[in-house]
């Protein structure tokens, strides 16, 4: 393959992607195999060191936004023909809800891991809540109730406090992880979108 | 070797890289090729990473009758390198501590 072969290849393969995007990409590669010609090696050479077309665009697609991604991959890459356009629409009852499934199905697997990270946090909070309250309480029956139950409300204060402060450290690394876990789920579904061998 | 690792190790790689003088991408392949393999398609993604974080900026300079593109380190990115020189020499010392005792054997 040469020079012009392989750049028209990467650009078949990056067909979707915004127009400033694919010429930075072109240009990035047309400048390393003219550099590498210019160094003395030969022109076939340089191209297939470069790997893969297909590969190389699945990098850079890797490294978009999901939304960017999924447009690019299901974006047609020629004007759809009339039958198909007839077909589409004859097929949407059974496209159309299998797709809003999977991207509810998504936005709730997404959604799911944000809600236990704010559920966890609002766990932490009613301790300190409780805590708070156990203490006013306390400093209320001081002088209504007398020592004894003073000392159990300042004791249950105590109590929550205490189990307040080592949850919120639990729940930092638990989040942490959580956080992780949505950035994973964000890279393995782009993943799905751009399955080697996959040239839609 | 972990990805996230190596990812994160090779953008401070290209950093090293150009922060003496600016250079271009084949150039920092070359450099780069004693102390680590990096591929032409795992260098770019990484550059327009460094590029949009601000870590380094691009210009373009002909060449032989083609443009080629310039990488310029910015402030930002000499502090990136600090950063991670602090933060290795943490980890060196926590090294040496773990292979203490191998080393006695030897």
């Amino acid at each position: 393959m040469n020079k012009q072969a392989f750049l028209a290849a990467l650009q078949e393969q990056l067909k979707g992607l915004s127009q400033n995007d694919m010429e930075k990409s072109l240009e990035y590669y047309s400048e390393i195999i003219d550099d590498q010609i210019e160094d003395g090696i030969p022109e076939e050479e340089a191209v297939s060191a470069m790997g893969a077309p297909e590969e190389i665009a699945r990098q850079i697609l890797m490294d978009l936004p999901l939304p960017k991604v999924v447009r690019v991959k299901t974006k047609p890459s020629r004007p759809l023909r009339v039958w198909e356009i007839v077909l589409l629409v004859l097929g949407s009852p059974v496209w159309v809800p299998l797709m809003l499934t999977a991207v509810i199905l998504f936005a709730v697997c997404y959604m799911v891991i944000w809600v236990m990270i704010f559920a966890l946090y609002a766990i932490d909070f009613s301790f300190a809540m409780g805590a708070l309250a156990g203490f006013i309480q306390g400093g209320i029956s001081l002088f209504t109730l007398g020592g004894t139950q003073a000392a159990f409300y300042f004791g249950t204060g105590l109590v929550s406090i205490g189990v307040a402060i080592l949850l919120f450290f639990a729940f930092n690394i638990l989040a942490v992880k959580l956080v992780h876990l949505s950035q994973q789920f964000i890279l393995w579904t782009k993943s799905c979108f751009l399955r080697k061998g996959d040239n839609k | 070797m972990d990805i996230q690792l190596k990812r994160g190790l090779l953008e401070v790689c290209v950093l090293a890289a150009i922060k003496n003088e600016d250079s271009y991408g084949y150039q920092i392949i070359k450099d780069m090729k004693p102390y680590v393999e990096i591929s032409e398609s795992t260098l770019y993604p990484i550059l327009r990473r460094l590029e949009s974080a601000e870590l380094l900026t691009v210009y373009s300079i002909e060449h032989s009758g083609r443009l080629r593109k310039y990488y310029h380190i910015t402030q930002a990115g000499l502090e990136r390198i600090s950063a991670f020189q602090q933060e290795w020499k943490e980890i060196l010392k926590i090294y040496q501590f773990i292979t203490r005792g191998e080393i006695d054997d030897e």
